[in-house]
């Protein structure tokens, strides 16, 4: 998936994938697609929450080779 | 769209239910909801400076001189074994890339999380303002937790 903004979560544990996200959402425009690197497995049903809650929009989660490649459109300001 | 409220009382000053209680709260701010935190009794060493000891009265100044303030040198609730216990745990943390509980301050304070410190504990314990960090939002007491519990749905006591 093409990506306007990555963050890199690589080894990083809860919290701080979703505090990175958050922040760094804040700095985008609407429309814009953001990937988050991450190996913390609870990223897979943290990053759909995080989008429910805050009504950005979840694209997916791709995996390999044991990392994970979070997708979130920016929807709302 | 009014923010959702997210409140919690700390009232452990354990380093490990402390931890848990910044995880929720920073988790929380990044979820867009307005976050308080309560610190009370022994929760208020979180928000104290690193001091010998605090207290007005003989009985204040020999309870601060073994109740510890800072919130670089909580002990833990579990195999504290005389410090033994959080120097291991602060180094694992660190291994593993988790936040330092002072960190987390400095992270709660810049998210706009509102740090609240109980003045019966305050006041009982006999600390002054000047034997807290700084950005503290407000020293108030159970009617102020209670009134922000009302308006949220999630409330929590640590």
């Amino acid at each position: 998936m093409e990506a306007n903004k990555k963050v890199d979560c690589y080894g990083l544990l809860c919290p701080m994938p979703i505090v990175l996200t958050a922040d760094t959402i804040k700095g985008m425009e609407i429309g814009e697609i953001l990937e988050v690197r991450a190996s913390d497995e609870g990223i897979k049903h943290d990053m759909p929450a995080w989008c429910k809650v805050t009504g950005q929009r979840f694209m997916g989660i791709e995996e390999r080779d044991g990392e994970y490649f979070a997708y979130v459109q920016k929807i709302k300001a | 769209m009014e923010k959702e409220k997210f409140n919690i009382v700390v009232f452990s000053g354990d380093m490990d239910r402390v931890l848990a209680a910044f995880i929720l709260a920073t988790t929380a701010a990044s979820m867009n909801m307005e976050v308080k935190m309560f610190f009370t009794f022994w929760g208020l060493n979180v928000l104290r400076k690193k001091k010998f000891t605090s207290g007005k009265n003989l009985l204040q100044k020999l309870m601060n001189l073994i109740n510890k303030g800072g919130a670089e040198r909580l002990p833990l609730s579990k195999f504290n074994m005389l410090g033994m216990g959080p120097m291991m745990m602060k180094k694992m943390m660190k291994q593993s890339r988790v936040p330092s509980i002072p960190e987390f301050v400095e992270m709660s304070k810049s998210m706009g999380i509102k740090l609240v410190a109980c003045t019966t504990t305050f006041s009982f314990m006999g600390f002054a303002k000047d034997d807290f960090i700084d950005g503290i939002d407000s020293y108030s007491g159970a009617a102020t937790y209670l009134s922000d519990a009302l308006e949220g749905k999630v409330s929590y006591f640590i």
